[in-house]
């Protein structure tokens, strides 16, 4: 398939002769063309699947979120880091998505057309209660800031601990992805441990507002807990106390409401409504649509 | 059509650049990583993706099979490796030298990860990065993203010149 699709690109390539594009960025392949795709014997593959799924999905949508700060962040560096982090999400989001599919093509949305790859059917074509990802990556942070950084953290602190310890898994194809996440989180989870610091660290009232969101950020994180074994748990709470320890920022908190597994079973806020019906329209509206 | 044999499939997908940055190839930023040609003909080369969401890797599918396609090689199949992972120690020493000489700083040697948890190091001295343009090594991080996912942006406090430098990944 991403064999066909990339000829598809090349003739377009060509036929505009020479070194120019169509357009660049158009044809995108399947992320894992020539990557040896088979589910190893012994690893349930509708585990692994939902196991994907889950890991893509929360990429995907916090990818998105990340993405609404382009044009709208305080200065042009915080910009470029929040788009490039979104960047590297999304393509963690790609690979995931794609490696849901093959181990279960029975996730693939029935109403996606046929000529669109999996990832794509995966990100346009389900609906809300399909989504697996939890709520705290889909939640609106209304353009505050420190919201954004507070939720960024718990969420790549979150996901970096999982991804460490996904390194080992029997899918390669997963420990592979997983391998070259954590790389990418590290860094994206410094730059948010530094904001959350430098402004709870900061003025009184960069204080109060970094104090507020994180509170906001942190009260998901039991459904981040539900879904994690003690080993990634205790890494999280350890990092978290480490720069709330840094940023002044101890001991200031209520205990939260204990969460369900809400969001990986489908049940989001209506923010994942809003945001859907914005990132999956030019999809939905053109089905026939290539780029 | 002519046959083309490994050695020259291979000097000839090694002359391809990488779309992002110009002045080195494939296999100089260290994502070519085999060409081998099979036995009915068929052209195998083997790209690793820089960053996950490396935009440029579609890029690179068509340039590698345009290059080779016009050498003569009638079937091309590039495939996508994910493992190991990319790392900046796998840019070559001549990629160094090119990256400097555009005023890019080259990055140093990449963290072995270890096994266990990533530690969290807060307020970490940035990795001594020398001026591309004067030399100096009084430089300062302005930002840790840069233009692309394998840059940051620094600023040379001697010279006071703006560059960009490859993240040690």
């Amino acid at each position: 398939m991403a064999h066909e699709d990339e000829n598809a690109y090349e003739s377009l390539a060509v036929a505009a002769g020479g070194e120019e594009r169509w357009a660049f960025g158009t044809g995108f392949g399947d992320p894992l063309a020539g990557v040896d795709t088979a589910v190893p014997g012994g690893v349930d593959a509708k585990a692994l699947a939902r196991e994907c799924l889950a890991l893509g999905d929360d990429a995907l949508i916090l990818s998105q979120r990340l993405a609404l700060w382009v044009s709208n962040a305080h200065e042009l560096e915080d910009e470029v880091a929040l788009a490039n982090i979104a960047l590297d999400l999304l393509g963690q989001a790609r690979l995931l998505l794609t490696r849901a599919a093959q181990a279960d093509p029975g996730l693939r949305p029935p109403d996606a057309p046929a000529h669109i790859p999996d990832e794509d059917a995966l990100a346009y074509w389900r609906d809300v209660a399909q989504f697996t990802n939890v709520r705290l990556a889909e939640l609106d942070d209304g353009r505050d800031f420190a919201k954004c950084v507070a939720r960024l953290f718990v969420l790549t602190t979150w996901r970096l601990a999982a991804m460490t310890r996904l390194a080992d898994s029997p899918d390669p194809v997963l420990a592979a992805i997983a391998v070259k996440a954590v790389k990418e989180l590290s860094y994206h989870r410094e730059y948010a441990a530094g904001w959350v610091i430098r402004l709870g660290d900061g003025t009184e009232f960069s204080h109060e507002r970094m104090h507020d969101a994180l509170a906001w950020a942190w009260s998901g994180h039991d459904e981040l807990f539900a879904i994690s074994d003690q080993a990634v748990r205790d890494e999280v709470s350890r990092v978290v106390t480490q720069v709330r320890e840094a940023a002044t920022l101890l001991g200031r908190d209520k205990e939260c409401a204990a969460q369900s597994v809400a969001g990986r079973d489908g049940e989001h806020a209506d923010d994942l409504v809003t945001l859907l019906a914005d990132m999956q329209s030019v999809a939905r509206a053109n089905p026939e649509a290539t780029w | 059509m002519v046959t083309v044999g490994p050695a020259a499939a291979r000097a000839i997908a090694q002359t391809v650049t990488d779309p992002e940055l110009p002045m080195l190839t494939l296999h100089d930023l260290g994502v070519l990583r085999d060409v081998h040609v099979q036995d009915d003909g068929t052209v195998i080369v083997e790209i690793t993706p820089t960053y996950s969401g490396c935009p440029a890797m579609a890029e690179m599918r068509v340039d590698l099979s345009r290059a080779l396609h016009a050498a003569g090689c009638a079937n091309v199949e590039v495939r996508t490796v994910l493992s190991p992972p990319w790392t900046t120690d796998d840019i070559t020493a001549h990629g160094r030298e090119l990256l400097a000489e555009h005023g890019i700083a080259p990055p140093g040697p990449a963290s072995r990860r270890i096994a266990g948890p990533v530690p969290l190091t807060l307020g970490a001295r940035r990795p001594d990065v020398g001026c591309p343009h004067c030399g100096s090594s009084d430089t300062v991080e302005t930002s840790r993203f840069g233009s692309t996912a394998c840059k940051a942006l620094f600023r040379c406090r001697h010279c006071a010149e703006p560059f960009e430098h490859v993240k040690a990944i």
